[in-house]
């Protein structure tokens, strides 16, 4: 592909994901936090994101598996989660965090489980998404090209 | 047998029995003599005063004297010796030289005991009138004691019941009266009512009328006054007939005008009010008014009203304290309804803010990209609606929240520096379309010595510009409208003592808006200022808004510490709406607004700067850290709050610490680091990360004792706006 066509694509691509509320102005903030002396920065955060948010979810199914639920070992993953996905940006998951929590406090099961599937579903998708996102940006660094900077006013 | 003797014989003449009588009386005459001094020696031995003992002396020798003659005497009746006649020519003649000595003294001596005598009988009467003055004196001395203690019991107490009904009773004791009794004014002042008796429990309520001679005269003096037992005021029982009543007394009782016996609505009088104390002493009994009780009486009255005022004063302070707090109780709940109202709507207006704004803005954006994509016509008809009705009520949610929050006082200004030009041009050209539809030719004239660049809060002003002349835009259907803006040169209704300086810091700007068009009836033009107020010509009605621009106008005015007003000529002569603000005047001409996304970065106030960052939650920190560092700050990460307690040095210049996790332990850390330096320039400032942006955490924040507060997620200029303005100022408790 061309390169402008690629950087077209990365822009439209990323424009989606704000619009669709995928990712909010936190993902901007921390795209301009990266720089000549920090070039990796988003890339490490999104990976730290990631696998901090594996282990949290793995810790969170059996949690919720056991016969009794000890609401107070789960809430503070679900606190934990709320704050990496608002730290980067991940807004429906942060949401999702935000609902879960509630039921937390309900201590009730079921809906715990359902918010948990949701909470899976929003990260396995914004997961997805951000891995598609480096993608395209490692496609136009190999072509020799720059990353154009996000322009998004809101 | 006779027998002739020699010696003489006595010759028993025939009187010997006178002779005989001689002897025996001289006899006795002499004893008597010799007794009598014996007599004396002894009580005046026996008294103890008597001046003249040396004139008992010579008496004494004058009396043995002649008790010697007498005695010698009894010898001479016979015959004879000379000795004898010797004898008793020397007594003879002693005794009376003695006897006239005596009697010569006597001459000088009896006038003097006489005149002891006297002396005495005048003591003695001089006695018997001490005595009796004495007897005055102690009687006036008890009654002036009773009068004393009465005195006392009547001041003792301020209850008007306790003060009459003493004063009765202790009269009643003092002087042993029958019966005492009060009588006081009525209502309508007619009238005498009998309102307190000392014997009888219940009196009937019997009145006289007060313009009786006798009340009169004793209402005319101020000393008690005898008055007849059968006048009406001093028959209070039935008179059975034996009774010889006792002496009455009358005597006034000034009241006076504060003091009132039943209810606050007497006619105001000049003539004093005086109540009548009547006083009867006991029948049958010879007593009669003494002088000193009719004092005692007089006395007791002038007491007893001067307590009484006491007691109404008292009665009056006790009225209307109860009544200040009744009105304080009432005042209370009042307010406590205010303040839950206030609450309430603070509530609602919390709710408003978030909860309404989301979906709106999300409306608003959504159906703004909705525009922009393929549509029917109808279909974007529609939209256009939508977008409309949507952007409407946004500004009319607005509206009413900055109102809330103008009148609450929380709002403030977000002063910035911005091109004033500009922001005419800006304001113009958004009002442009309406007026050429309308064909309202606007003009624009700035005065040539308007700065460029001030300092403001360039959005309200923007608002306050924009209301103004959309308001005469709305309100005209011909003509044109010019805009002015100059600084002003003396504002009359600025302080007197304001100066415009242009090369001051601040200056005023005044803006004029006239038009030609409908106009204001200038009965009206107070009203227009309040919210909600509409004037209701037809012509307006279709224009809508919600009647609360002007309003807000003027509340931003006056933050801005201006003034606004509006002139006019009447109806159908158009008006003028001036108003001024102050505003700053800024020394750079920087471009306006801040850049969506940030140019560059300043790295040169945080070179260096030693940060630590708290976080439990790694991406969390990561990001935290990365903004640091874009900022050029040296940043130390540690993971729990005994890390950091560990690792905090005085090298660090701030501490941000992650709040988050439910739980007080991460506050503890702040008192903990302020345990730790106690020098205040030794210790880092303390920056708590918080989700939580409400009022609760801010104070829980400030009596932790933690610098500011900052909330997550952290953007990159609020980050360094915070630690700009930490660092200068050592506090922070915005950035929200």
């Amino acid at each position: 592909m061309e390169l402008v066509q690629m950087q077209k694509s990365l822009q439209d691509y990323t424009k989606s994901l704000f619009l669709e509320g995928v990712l909010d102005s936190q993902f901007l903030q921390l795209q301009q936090l990266q720089d000549e002396s920090n070039p990796d920065f988003v890339s490490q955060v999104v990976t730290l994101f990631f696998q901090d948010s594996d282990r949290i979810l793995n810790d969170l199914s059996l949690s919720l598996d056991q016969q009794v639920v000890d609401f107070k070992k789960v809430d503070p993953h679900v606190h934990q989660l709320k704050g990496s996905s608002s730290s980067i940006g991940a807004q429906r998951v942060k949401n999702a965090c935000v609902v879960f929590r509630t039921f937390c406090e309900q201590q009730n099961v079921e809906g715990c489980h359902r918010c948990l599937q949701q909470v899976k579903q929003e990260y396995y998708l914004v997961k997805n998404r951000l891995e598609t996102l480096f993608k395209l940006e490692q496609q136009i660094v190999a072509s020799g090209g720059v990353i154009p900077a996000m322009e998004l006013g809101f | 047998m006779m027998e002739v003797c020699n010696c003489i014989e006595p010759q028993w003449p025939a009187d010997e029995l006178l002779m005989k009588y001689q002897y025996i009386s001289d006899f006795f005459i002499a004893v008597a003599y010799f007794s009598i001094p014996l007599e004396l020696i002894y009580f005046v031995k026996k008294s103890a005063v008597f001046p003249y003992r040396w004139v008992l002396v010579q008496f004494g020798a004058f009396i043995v004297l002649c008790g010697a003659t007498h005695l010698i005497n009894l010898w001479t009746f016979t015959t004879h010796s000379r000795t004898v006649a010797l004898v008793m020519t020397t007594a003879k003649v002693l005794t009376a030289v003695v006897s006239c000595a005596t009697a010569l003294m006597l001459v000088h001596i009896i006038p003097d005991l006489l005149s002891v005598k006297t002396r005495e009988l005048f003591l003695k009467n001089k006695a018997a009138e001490l005595d009796r003055e004495m007897g005055l004196i102690r009687t006036q001395e008890e009654t002036g004691r009773h009068v004393r203690m009465l005195t006392h019991e009547i001041r003792s107490t301020l209850d008007r019941h306790t003060i009459l009904k003493t004063t009765l009773v202790e009269l009643g004791r003092t002087l042993a009266l029958e019966e005492c009794a009060l009588w006081m004014p009525t209502r309508t002042g007619l009238e005498l009512q009998l309102s307190y008796t000392l014997r009888q429990q219940h009196p009937v309520e019997y009145t006289v009328p007060i313009q009786l001679p006798v009340i009169n005269q004793v209402f005319g003096t101020s000393r008690a006054v005898k008055i007849s037992p059968n006048s009406p005021v001093a028959r209070l029982r039935p008179v059975s007939g034996k009774y010889l009543l006792g002496e009455v007394v009358a005597v006034r009782v000034p009241l006076l005008h504060l003091s009132n016996f039943q209810i606050n609505d007497w006619p105001e009088l000049s003539t004093k009010r005086y109540a009548l104390m009547v006083l009867m002493l006991p029948s049958d009994s010879a007593r009669q008014w003494h002088v000193h009780e009719m004092e005692l009486v007089e006395v007791v009255a002038d007491q007893v009203a001067v307590a009484l005022s006491h007691a109404a004063i008292l009665e009056e302070s006790m009225r209307a304290r109860d009544l200040l707090m009744e009105q304080n109780v009432a005042l209370d709940i009042a307010r406590r309804e205010a303040e839950t109202a206030i609450r309430a709507r603070n509530d609602f207006l919390a709710v408003m803010n978030h909860e309404m704004r989301t979906p709106m803005h999300a409306i608003i954006a959504l159906s703004s990209l909705l525009q922009e994509t393929e549509l029917t016509p109808e279909q974007r008809l529609m939209v256009e609606t939508v977008l409309k009705s949507s952007s409407l009520l946004a500004t009319l949610m607005n509206d009413v929240l900055d109102l809330s929050r103008l009148e609450d006082g929380s709002l403030q200004l977000e002063l910035g520096t911005f091109n004033l030009h500009t922001l005419f041009r800006e304001v113009l050209s958004l009002i442009k379309p309406i007026a050429v539809v309308k064909k309202l030719p606007i003009t624009l004239n700035l005065a040539p010595d308007l700065p460029e660049f001030v300092v403001g809060d360039e959005k309200r002003l923007m608002q306050i510009i924009l209301n103004i002349v959309g308001n005469a835009v709305k309100f005209s259907k011909q003509g044109s409208i010019s805009v002015t803006a100059l600084v002003t040169k003396s504002d009359n209704r600025a302080p007197p003592d304001f100066f415009v300086v242009p090369t001051g810091s601040h200056f005023y700007l005044r803006v004029k808006v006239k038009d030609m068009g409908a106009g204001i009836n200038p009965q009206d033009i107070p009203k227009l200022f309040t919210k909600f107020a509409q004037t209701q010509s037809l012509a307006t009605r279709s224009s809508g808004g919600s009647g609360l621009g002007l309003a807000i106008s003027k509340r931003f005015v006056n933050l801005m510490e201006g003034n606004i007003w509006i002139e006019s000529d009447g109806v159908g002569k158009g008006c003028t709406a001036i108003f001024d603000v102050k505003l700053g005047i800024s020394n750079e001409s920087k471009q306006s607004g801040i850049p969506k996304v940030p140019a560059n970065p300043q790295h040169a106030n945080f070179a260096g700067l030693k940060v630590l960052v708290m976080d439990e939650n790694g991406v969390s920190r990561m990001v935290t850290k990365g903004l640091l560092i874009h900022l050029g700050c040296e940043v130390t990460m540690v993971s729990s709050s005994e890390e950091c307690l560990r690792v905090v040095s005085h090298e660090h210049k701030v501490v941000f610490m992650d709040v988050c996790t439910p739980g007080v332990e991460n506050y503890q850390i702040a008192l903990r680091i302020h345990e730790k330096f106690t020098k205040r320039h030794q210790r880092p400032l303390l920056v708590a990360l918080t989700g939580n942006t409400d009022k609760s955490t801010k104070e829980k924040c400030m009596s932790f004792g933690l610098d500011g507060v900052l909330l997550k997620p952290v953007s990159l200029d609020n980050m360094r706006n915070v630690l700009s303005d930490l660092l200068e100022h050592r506090v922070l408790y915005e950035a929200m």
